[in-house]
């Protein structure tokens, strides 16, 4: 019976077929077939030094202090969005102070961003999480180009960096800001900001594309790097510490409401000065906790947990962070061995 | 295999074949997502969520289906590590069926992250907080998910393998439309020797 074996022969192809391509789509979706893809591991690991990520902590922003507070909504953000966290009211709130560094050893003084981060609950149920820093714009107008920046600051080639400022001419007002801005001596006197713009969806369904920042409602004073140098290596969470210990620090949080044209995708240009600015609260930091057994240690400040009435908008950086700090936070909470609580 | 062909019931096979599209597009769009830093990451994560609890349901739906109706006899020719191998399978798919909604959702809820589905859904916490647990339920749900690909195309395989080679009317147990053509392994004789 010659005729049946060859049919089934070719039947046994045709599945090999079928389930080979199966198999092979599978592949190309996960990226297995196009090394070039830009994955949020390969971001993790550009953010590496040298030596290695420190295993258990956070793989950027890795030196931080955890605190509690809350947020008193003054209910004038209710006019933009439909989120509960603008009604007037007090929501508590975790947050983390910290500094845009991979190593959570590094002195104060060596570190020229700082961040924060926060989760706002409401009694709805929702979260509002923001990770915030202190310069007034994002160095690269991609995340493409976040990656190319961490290549060249990390790599052996002396032109790297020269080469990489010419080819994103956005740089340029981000280094001027690292290079001239002053120094302060307290994350109780940053501003920080969240610069990638979100959509506010007002209770009539109307959109209204924001940014925010917290200002801080202590008076700055600037200081050198030679000056934060000389005061300690910890000398920042040991200051906030004794601040807040004293005193509840505050920071007004103030929404700027794009007008219609401005571009909201590119993180690393400020709207002109004249927008809109509401104030719509107050978050008043009440407790310091150090980080290895605080209550933000294991919270993932990810920008895309966003309650009801906030959207992200086409920029392309909080989808980008929420991929990127889901890697660091899988790989830190599987490494809490190393960083004993 | 004379008489009629057992079939499962109609509700059993549109569940199965519902669940079917929903489980590759499951698998497909957690391989993608977690490979990817692009806007897209966004709604491809609040799919996986919202179509993962959808398979939990839709699963439970089954399992209370199957226990109620139960299944078509597998042919009495089906060689035995075949009949074990059907057998196992079967248990498996339904345990990643159940299994993997469940270790998503409780990965999440050890993440203290919010678990939100359909848009606006909050569904609770299902675990406390915890990082041990976070690393377990990750690792269980990367690593069968893989596990779960491969038998879903074991699956396939062995499902055309019914279909195309052995026609012993398991494939059409589980497939729509006319019988006439489930009269089991005799068929292949039949037209090969038709064409003789």
């Amino acid at each position: 019976m010659p005729e049946p074996r060859r049919s089934a022969l070719g039947s046994l192809v045709l599945i090999a077929v079928v389930v080979g391509a199966s198999a092979a789509a599978f592949a190309y979706t996960a990226g297995w077939l196009t090394p070039e893809r830009l994955t949020p591991g390969k971001l993790i690991a550009a953010l590496a030094p040298p030596g290695g990520p420190a295993l258990g902590h956070r793989r950027n922003h890795a030196k931080g202090i955890c605190f509690t507070g809350e947020f008193d909504a003054n209910g004038a953000g209710a006019e933009l969005s439909q989120a509960q966290v603008f009604t007037r009211g007090q929501y508590p709130v975790l947050g983390r102070f910290n500094l845009g560094t991979a190593d959570p050893n590094a002195p104060d003084a060596t570190v020229r961003i700082r961040g924060l981060g926060i989760r706002i609950a409401t009694p709805d149920g929702q979260e509002w999480r923001s990770a915030m820093v202190d310069p007034p714009i994002f160095p690269v107008a991609t995340p493409q180009g976040f990656y190319e920046l961490l290549t060249a600051s990390g790599s052996k080639d002396p032109d790297a960096m020269k080469n990489f400022a010419a080819a994103h001419p956005e740089f340029a007002a981000f280094a001027d800001w690292a290079k001239n801005s002053p120094w302060t001596g307290s994350y109780a006197e940053d501003r920080f900001n969240g610069l990638n713009a979100f959509v506010f969806v007002d209770a009539a369904g109307a959109e209204h594309t924001v940014r925010w920042s917290l200002l801080p409602a202590a008076q700055p004073v600037p200081i050198t790097q030679d000056e934060l140098a000389k005061r300690g290596p910890d000398f920042l969470e040991q200051e906030i510490a004794q601040r807040v210990a004293s005193a509840p620090q505050k920071w007004t949080m103030v929404v700027t409401i794009a007008n219609p044209g401005d571009q909201s995708a590119d993180p690393s240009k400020a709207w002109p000065a004249d927008r809109r600015t509401i104030e719509v609260g107050t978050m008043i930091v009440q407790k310091i906790e150090a980080e290895a057994d605080g209550p933000c240690r294991d919270i993932n400040f990810d920008p895309t947990v966003l309650p009801s009435g906030i959207q992200v908008s086409d920029d392309p950086f909080p989808a980008a962070r929420s991929s990127a700090y889901r890697v660091s936070y899988d790989l830190r909470t599987a490494e809490a061995k190393d960083y004993p609580r | 295999m004379t008489g009629a062909l057992q079939r499962f019931t109609l509700l059993q096979r549109a569940l199965h074949w519902v669940m079917a599209v929903c489980i590759l597009a499951m698998l497909f769009i957690g391989v993608g997502m977690v490979s990817t830093v692009m806007p897209k990451y966004l709604p491809l994560v609040s799919i996986h969520k919202s179509l993962g609890i959808s398979i939990l349901v839709l699963a439970l739906i089954r399992l209370a289906v199957r226990l109620r109706y139960g299944t078509p006899a597998l042919p009495a020719d089906l060689p035995e590590p075949m009949r074990l191998a059907a057998h196992l399978s079967h248990y498996a798919l339904y345990a990643l069926m159940i299994g993997m909604p469940l270790l998503g959702w409780g990965m999440l809820s050890a993440g203290a992250y919010p678990v939100v589905v359909f848009g606006s859904v909050y569904l609770p916490a299902i675990l406390p907080q915890s990082d041990a647990l976070h690393t377990w339920l990750w690792d269980a749900h990367f690593y069968l998910a893989f596990a779960f690909f491969a038998l879903v195309l074991m699956h396939l395989a062995a499902a055309l393998f019914h279909a195309f080679v052995r026609r012993d009317g398991v494939f059409d147990a589980m497939a729509f439309g006319t019988q006439q053509q489930n009269v089991g392994p005799g068929m292949a004789e039949i037209q090969a020797g038709s064409t003789d």
